[in-house]
């Protein structure tokens, strides 16, 4: 029932991609995050786009894969496109009946669409070819000078990770549980939406008490192993940079400065 | 009146690379009044094809009949056959929510739309039917030990007054004691109410002294479905899937092997014992 949901979990396979240092990914992803929003012209869009497509196919995840995933945010993706379509002053082009659309709202609608679904694929090859764990020790690397500002980085890295680990669980949990009451009767789809509510306690509090008992569970065993946070705590495998992390540096300063000099000058 | 499976084939996640072909052409029939014991190694199919025998997992292909009736029909109600079969889960006490036992057990009957006083009326018998103390009906359910829990969600199934109880592995995380009483009381119920029971466990040493049938099931398909007897006879190949036939069975054919003239289609305690006895005299 629940398990179709693939937007940004990892794929596992092997690539250059997925060799790469986490923090490359995680700032690479943010320099694509903003030249996104720097563009002002197609050509930017463009360049975007032949860059993505080459991250894509150099990560071996077929592109299928990733556009099931897209999905669940299709809905959103719609709202905004027909928001930004009827909604936007300027030169009509059509008008029927109290719906006009303008040539301003045409070119915004097209150049959002675009955007997201850029913004959207760009981010979830970073959690596709990134396990959870390899991606909050990338943060927690990179967040580091924060503990300058008493900022419990490694803290908040940690329950990052608990808590990636843990979405897997709890919909399996929730696919149990609501299979159980299903069996007994219940009924989750239909009624008013105070009815559909109130369906919905059986199944939130064992999943609340589960989810509680697993916590407690999680905290003992980690307990019993000596963890004391972050202070003088070693990693098995530390995030060393490689050659091939500094190539992919440079790759996205190039990218970054071309892409922008493109959408904005040209 | 029975349950008839028709080539049942059951794929997870398909259409992705990690598709798995967990039911394959099963076909089964399930006579009413029948106590059946479903084996199988961890990832066998065996609760999965228990799901499919309410409706909760629909088929990749094939039909399920319920009393002549195919289940996957457009117009079929699903709801009430989930009261026709009781699913008892793994761990069913995880399922509890309410506030107090009774109110608990409450919640399938009530789900039935039953008026309120048949709905307490069915709560009470079947906490009774189970064995569960009464001093305890008003009792948080999060506040018992594990045999009791596991007991008043088994109620809350058999509150719905099923024809077929279908329990999944009743015995999981229970010390022996527990573990008896629990597979006496299904035995107890079965006999008195005749309903059709299917019992679903790893260990053929819970199901042996209780079943009238057992449906061995291996890596999705049924490998055997015979009287336990029967079954049994094949300890060799039960082994060689990574099941054991019980203790005696092993016992009487090491006898027979040393020269004893025992009869080694005996399967539980008490009738080795008898068998023994009779060989020695």
């Amino acid at each position: 029932m629940l398990r179709d949901i693939t937007l940004g979990q990892y794929y596992a396979t092997e690539s250059v991609i997925h060799r790469l240092d986490p923090r490359v990914k995680l700032v690479g992803t943010i320099f694509y995050i903003i030249s996104l929003f720097c563009f002002r012209n197609a050509w930017g869009y463009g360049a975007a786009i032949v860059f993505l497509a080459l991250v894509i196919r150099l990560s071996k995840v077929p592109f299928r894969f990733m556009v099931k995933g897209m999905k669940s945010i299709l809905f959103l993706l719609l709202i905004t496109v027909v928001f930004n379509l009827f909604l936007t002053p300027g030169e009509v082009l059509v008008a029927f009946w109290k719906l006009k659309i303008t040539k301003e709202g045409l070119v915004l609608a097209v150049t959002m669409a675009v955007r997201l679904t850029l913004l959207i694929i760009g981010s979830s090859i970073m959690t596709l070819t990134t396990t959870p764990n390899n991606l909050t020790d990338g943060m927690e690397r990179l967040l580091r000078p924060l503990k300058l500002f008493r900022v419990p980085v490694h803290e908040v890295a940690m329950m990052m990770s608990i808590a990636l680990r843990f979405i897997p669980i709890l919909l399996e949990e929730t696919d149990k549980i609501m299979k159980a009451q299903l069996a007994r009767g219940a009924d989750f789809e239909s009624g008013n939406l105070l009815k559909r509510a109130k369906a919905m306690v059986p199944l939130l509090v064992p999943l609340f008490i589960s989810a509680f008992r697993r916590a407690n569970d999680l905290a003992m065993a980690m307990e019993a192993r000596c963890y004391r946070g972050g202070e003088g705590r070693t990693k098995m495998k530390p995030l060393i940079y490689r050659k091939r992390d500094y190539i992919a540096y440079l790759v996205l300063v190039i990218y970054l400065v071309g892409s922008i000099a493109a959408g904005r000058m040209l | 009146m029975s349950i008839i499976l028709d080539h049942v084939n059951y794929i997870y996640g398909e259409d992705t690379p990690q598709a798995v072909h967990a039911l394959k052409d099963i076909c089964l029939q399930i006579p009413d009044g029948q106590f059946v014991g479903v084996i199988g190694h961890t990832g066998s199919g065996k609760s999965t094809l228990m799901q499919h025998m309410n409706g909760l997992v629909r088929a990749t292909s094939g039909h399920i009949y319920y009393n002549g009736q195919d289940i996957y029909d457009a117009d079929y109600d699903l709801k009430a056959l989930r009261g026709k079969v009781g699913l008892v889960f793994q761990y069913p006490e995880h399922q509890l929510f309410e506030v107090d036992v009774f109110s608990d057990v409450c919640y399938g009957p009530k789900n039935l739309g039953l008026d309120k006083k048949e709905v307490e009326l069915r709560a009470f018998d079947a906490l009774r039917k189970v064995g569960f103390p009464q001093e305890l009906f008003y009792q948080s359910p999060f506040e018992l030990s594990g045999g009791q829990k596991r007991r008043a969600a088994i109620a809350g199934v058999l509150a719905m007054k099923p024809e077929v109880l279908i329990l999944d592995e009743p015995t999981a995380g229970l010390d022996p004691k527990g573990r008896d009483e629990i597979l006496d009381q299904i035995k107890e119920l079965q006999t008195q109410t005749g309903m059709t029971v299917l019992l679903v466990s790893h260990s053929m040493e819970d199901v042996a002294e209780y079943v009238d049938r057992i449906i061995v099931m291996n890596q999705g398909s049924v490998l055997f479905d015979d009287t336990p007897h029967q079954v049994f006879a094949h300890y060799k190949e039960l082994e060689e899937v990574g099941l054991a036939a019980p203790q005696v069975t092993y016992i009487m054919n090491a006898l027979k092997e040393n020269g004893f003239c025992v009869d080694t289609s005996v399967t539980t305690i008490k009738e080795a014992a008898d068998e023994i006895m009779r060989a020695f005299q």
